[in-house]
């Protein structure tokens, strides 16, 4: 995707007039722990800071406590102690529907949260209650149906769709809000390498315009190959937080919590490498590196 | 065990066909994995296969469907569940919505079958440690997150015993230790020679378990074979299919001259330890 295509996904100019997106917040967890009221503790005291523009994937099993986590932004769920900014914004002094203007959450199954009639009105549902005008709606629905591949089929029921597709007329929808922070539970389960792809542009071109993406996934090629930043969890709490190179290494913690390393990664330890190669493109430099094949 | 003969398919009112002229063979007591872009018609099949279509949905269904020797295009849809059990892509919408627990909700097929109560206990408990849900079966199946729901729609099939399991994208919402323990599961089944059909997109795992791999695009079936020879296959790519990262980096090394033509190009792990290994390698 090109730089413009990223501008259009989210525009970091300001000019008088022109369609007000908020760009570029930190977010900051404190000590963050969180009980469901059956008593189970999810999140065991985490503290992260995220800088805008970042790409954070969270990793673990099911049941780590990353959903949990992430539902603290949005106000979905209230820390039970700790605290959550997103930008000056502590989170459980605002509404959800305040937090909604700053913190976009695409959920794992879109059902949950489709309901238009078609899918152009369901990516255009979010901005407009922005107050946006309808020119600056429409141009933002466009865009964003576009970013995810879906310009044909824009004017069909959802119900139309396939699951894959369902799950990027979702993250149109949080796409075309233009919040500060996007959150992806479990973007790419479900899409063909086509659709993986297209998240992935979606991803970065968010990330370059200065919006802070933070996925949870299961994809570790995925993970490797887009994010600049992998967050482990295991039984409500963070395990390693770092760059995936650094991160693909830590043996005892990826134990822990289940996660295997991507394929290449784990080929080039085993292999004896010394280099964390996390696409095919790093794996065959560090390959040529070692000698041509005689 | 399952023959499909220059099927195609149009659903009700729909002008283009979404199937045509497929044919597709597997094998009693196999695991087939069918792989494809979204949209080319994968869902389609699994109900095709799956005896849904056209019983329930309708449409315009052309050539031969036999499965387990019977032809279940002109039978009933009866007919279908006693032979194929079908595990759909959400499985938010395969639970029943009638029942209140999820040994309820595993033991319903069997209910509907007219099985002795205490045998229906007694195979709900089974399937249910196979796949390690025990600890679930007095919830809600509602009060379930997604990995988990989808682990009780694939108990409430498996507990049918029917010859042949077709699954559609069955591991999509679960963690990498609950899809390999899934695929054991399924290996554990084809040793007890039930057949099982999987649409999946997680190639290393189809690699490490399939018997077979068939391609769906372009409306059809294009390639059929074994996983090590489909995965490496150079015409994937256009028909919008992924592989393991393992050949994209051989195809890229032999690309750059690193590796010879005639080396063959690696789809698991062990293979491409095999191919990279420099000091093995080297002669």
């Amino acid at each position: 995707m090109s730089r413009a295509d990223a501008e259009g996904v989210a525009p970091v100019a300001n000019t008088a007039g022109a369609d007000p997106v908020i760009v570029g917040m930190e977010v900051l967890i404190e000590d963050v722990r969180f009980s469901y009221p059956s008593g189970v503790e999810a999140v065991k005291g985490v503290s992260l800071s995220i800088r805008p523009g970042e790409r954070v994937a969270i990793v673990g099993q099911n049941g780590a406590g990353k959903t949990t986590l992430v539902r603290q932004l949005n106000g979905i769920f209230r820390p039970t102690s700790g605290r959550v900014q997103v930008g000056d914004w502590i989170t459980s002094e605002h509404t959800i529907a305040e937090l909604a203007t700053r913190v976009g959450y695409v959920f794992q199954n879109p059902d949950e949260q489709l309901f238009a009639r078609t899918v152009r009105a369901d990516v255009e549902f979010g901005p407009r209650n922005l107050g946006l005008d309808s020119a600056q709606v429409a141009r933002r629905a466009e865009t964003a149906i576009e970013a995810v591949g879906l310009s044909g089929v824009a004017d069909l029921h959802p119900h139309h769709l396939s699951l894959s597709e369902r799950k990027r007329v979702a993250l149109a929808g949080v796409v075309a809000m233009g919040t500060p922070v996007v959150v992806l539970d479990e973007p790419t389960t479900g899409q063909d390498a086509a659709g993986v792809d297209m998240i992935a542009q979606v991803v970065a071109a968010l990330t370059d315009a200065g919006r802070t993406v933070i996925a949870i996934t299961h994809d570790m090629e995925f993970c490797a190959e887009h994010f600049d930043r992998v967050i482990v969890m295991a039984g409500g709490q963070v395990l390693v937080d770092g760059h995936p190179r650094d991160v693909f290494v830590r043996d005892a913690e990826l134990d822990a919590a289940a996660v295997e390393p991507p394929q290449l990664t784990r080929l080039a330890r085993a292999l004896g490498w010394d280099d964390q190669p996390l696409s095919a493109e790093e794996f065959v430099g560090a390959f040529a590196r070692r000698g041509a094949h005689s | 065990m399952i023959s499909l003969t220059d099927v195609s398919y149009a659903y009700p009112d729909a002008e283009a066909l979404t199937l045509e002229h497929v044919d597709l063979e597997v094998e009693r007591g196999s695991i087939a994995g069918i792989v494809g872009a979204s949209g080319a018609g994968k869902t389609t099949l699994a109900k095709i296969i799956a005896g849904f279509i056209p019983h329930a949905d309708g449409g315009e269904l052309s050539g031969t469907v036999r499965v387990d020797g019977r032809d279940l295009s002109t039978g009933s849809l009866v007919d279908a569940v006693s032979v194929v059990g079908l595990v759909i892509q959400n499985p938010f919408n395969q639970i029943s919505g009638a029942k209140y627990t999820v040994r309820e909700e595993i033991a319903f097929g069997l209910e509907n079958f007219g099985t002795p109560r205490d045998e229906m206990q007694r195979r709900v408990d089974e399937v249910a440690a196979l796949l390690r849900i025990e600890h679930l079966l007095d919830r809600s199946p509602y009060a379930l997150s997604g990995g988990q729901q989808q682990l009780v729609a694939i108990a409430s099939m498996i507990v049918l015993r029917t010859p042949v399991i077709v699954m559609d994208e069955p591991t999509a919402q679960l963690d990498p230790a609950g899809t390999r323990m899934v695929f054991d599961v399924l290996s554990a089944l084809r040793e007890t020679g039930i057949t099982i059909v999987i649409f999946e997109h997680k190639l290393e795992l189809l690699q490490q378990h399939a018997d077979r791999l068939h391609v769906v695009a372009d409306r059809s079936i294009v390639l059929s074979g074994a996983p090590d020879d489909v995965l490496a296959d150079d015409r994937l790519a256009q028909w919008a299919v992924g592989t393991t990262r393992y050949v994209t980096a051989g195809r890229l090394a032999r690309e750059r001259g690193l590796l010879p033509p005639e080396v063959p190009l690696p789809v698991s792990f062990e293979q491409a330890e095999r191919v990279f290994d420099r000091e093995r390698s080297v002669r």
